[in-house]
């Protein structure tokens, strides 16, 4: 009888967790695959980059492309982004506190570009602006220049990030309702007072999660500001696109160099990121940890 | 008796007023911006498309440097996805169901290739993975080849898809109770049929949508393939690299005609999953 239940409690914890053997196996895989694909990448950069030791560091990256690259890259970020903020503030509030026909294909369109390649984002641009493009030659009488220029720079990243604020804010304030805002409209509360001291306060975390991914991809976005920028050194290269050009110079060490910025962003933003699930988990909404 | 409602000519019905302000200026704004930035670029890709007429089209369909890219392109982000969601769903069962030293550590590092801008991506696989780099050399003499060759491709696809596979289970698994595992241990359940039976059907639509982001990422993947892949024609060239060597020829129709098959084909393989996610939800 005892024999009998010791063995049916065995037979629960062998049925309950895997062997000790397999745990270890699999964690190992795991650790294996984690340190091909991410650990060794991200040390590569940064021994490459202090090939040439820490002077020759610091002469890459104070370059004057390379400082003009960071000035590019930070105004492009500092226009895209902000202007997509005030896109997912609308967005969300417009389809999170209302209801009207057509929502979900609204939704659906929002989240559009993140199934459009970045090339294809840049083409688009390009057709509508570029010499050969419908509005080509209007611009051109005016002496405009989009295509191979800031202005096609920042369309083209404004495309790419388009998603990131909006699909942040919209499943928290669904969540959320419009209890407290129809409270505060009953207590006289006019409209801009009710989105600075009620709606905001209760997405801000939200919105900065949100800020802080859609920048981390302006900065970063490569493949459809390649397509609009032209190339032009000094003028028209982000980031990125200095990493490139270095690159295929076989002028490794600047370009990991440069490279090496990038990464340290995109630590930052990951550091930033812990820290707002960490100590705002709540305030982000279900949808936080997905990312 | 049916009740008569006053009713008067020139008093309209009351509307019901929405107390919250700001419907009209947000949907507007929404609108506005979505049709400026997304649907009025993307229509003109189409239009120009439709502009390439028969003998356009049929140029572009039969060029065979055109198919091997597309295919190329859809293949490699197809077995990549399939890579990715395996090791990205072990991943997430290790770091919910296991405790390891640096558990934590490796959870918070699952995201960077999102945060880490994809030429980074691409030039650091390439140091690693070419034949001189550190981990290229070892893999060389084993006859495997990464640089300059669809490998490298979906290598580098299965790093930027790796965190989607990821974080759409691991919450899944978090928040799962184990009760269900537990009353079939007691039925008598091995490990194997438990996991099999009571753990997996629950995290296979999800697992589709990691797979389904995965895909629709990587199809349409540039920064971080290009540097890798050595883009050779007909053997490592992926098709938005065509799109750029077409626009750089200024060949416009012709990247308009690859573009706009890349955005056909993927919005048709991402239909086609979703119809198979809607079965699989169906089907529990």
């Amino acid at each position: 009888m005892l024999a009998e239940r010791r063995a049916a409690a065995t037979h629960t914890d062998s049925a309950l967790r895997e062997p000790a053997w397999l745990r270890w196996t699999l964690i190992a895989l795991v650790v294996l695959a984690m340190l091909g694909l991410i650990v060794l990448p991200l040390a590569v950069v940064m021994v490459e980059a202090l090939a040439q030791g820490f002077l020759g560091y610091l002469k890459a990256i104070g370059d004057a492309e390379t400082l003009a690259a960071i000035k590019l890259t930070l105004l492009v970020a500092a226009i895209a982004v902000p202007l997509n903020a005030l896109f997912g503030i609308a967005a969300a509030w417009s389809i999170t506190k209302y209801e009207f026909w057509g929502k979900r294909v609204l939704l659906a369109l929002i989240d559009l570009p993140f199934a459009v390649s970045p090339v294809v984002a840049g083409l688009v641009f390009v057709l509508l602006f570029g010499a050969h493009g419908w509005f080509g030659p209007w611009l051109a009488e005016r002496d405009v220049q989009v295509i191979f220029a800031t202005p096609g720079i920042v369309l083209a990243t404004v495309f790419i990030t388009f998603p990131f604020v909006a699909r942040e804010l919209i499943p928290l304030m669904q969540a959320q309702g419009r209890d407290e805002e129809e409270a505060a409209v009953s207590l006289g509360a006019n409209g801009w007072t009710l989105f600075w001291r009620v709606t905001l306060p209760n997405i801000r975390w939200a919105l900065l999660y949100g800020v802080l991914l859609c920048n981390a991809r302006a900065m970063g976005e490569f493949g459809a500001v390649s397509v609009v920028s032209g190339h032009i050194r000094g003028l028209t290269n982000t980031l990125p696109l200095q990493v490139e050009i270095l690159h295929n110079e076989f002028n490794f060490a600047a370009a990991f160099a440069v490279a090496s910025l990038l990464t340290l962003l995109a630590l930052l933003t990951l550091v930033l990121k812990l820290w707002l699930e960490a100590r705002h988990g709540d305030a982000l909404g279900a949808r936080a940890h997905r990312h | 008796m049916a009740v008569v409602l006053p009713q008067s000519a020139n008093e309209p019905a009351p509307r019901w007023r929405d107390p919250l302000p700001g419907f009209g200026l947000t949907l507007g704004w929404t609108l506005t911006w979505l049709g400026l930035i997304v649907l009025l670029p993307l229509a003109a890709l189409v239009i120009r498309a439709a502009d390439l007429g028969w003998e356009g089209w049929a140029a572009i369909l039969t060029s065979t440097r055109v198919q091997r890219a597309l295919w190329l392109s859809f293949s490699s982000a197809l077995l990549a996805a399939c890579i990715a969601t395996l090791i990205g769903g072990l991943m997430a069962w290790v770091l919910v169901r296991y405790q390891f030293p640096g558990r934590r550590l490796l959870d918070a590092m699952v995201d960077l290739p999102f945060a880490l801008p994809t030429a980074v991506a691409g030039i650091a696989l390439t140091a690693l993975y070419s034949g001189n780099g550190w981990l290229g050399q070892h893999l060389e003499p084993l006859g495997i080849t990464v640089a300059q060759t669809p490998i490298g491709i979906v290598l580098a696809l299965v790093f930027i898809g790796l965190p989607f596979a990821v974080r759409t289970v691991q919450p899944l698994l978090e928040t799962a109770t184990r009760e269900l595992e537990e009353a079939a241990a007691t039925l008598g359940a091995s490990r194997w049929t438990i996991i099999r039976r009571v753990v997996l059907p629950p995290l296979l639509p999800a697992m589709l949508t990691g797979f389904s982001l995965a895909f629709a990422r990587g199809v349409g993947e540039y920064g971080s393939v290009i540097f890798i892949a050595g883009n050779i024609p007909f053997v490592s060239e992926i098709a938005p690299l065509l799109i750029v060597i077409k626009l750089e020829e200024y060949d416009y129709a012709g990247a308009t005609g690859v573009a706009t098959l890349m955005l056909l084909l993927s919005f048709i393989m991402l239909l086609l999953i979703s119809l198979l996610q809607k079965r699989l939800s169906y089907a529990r």
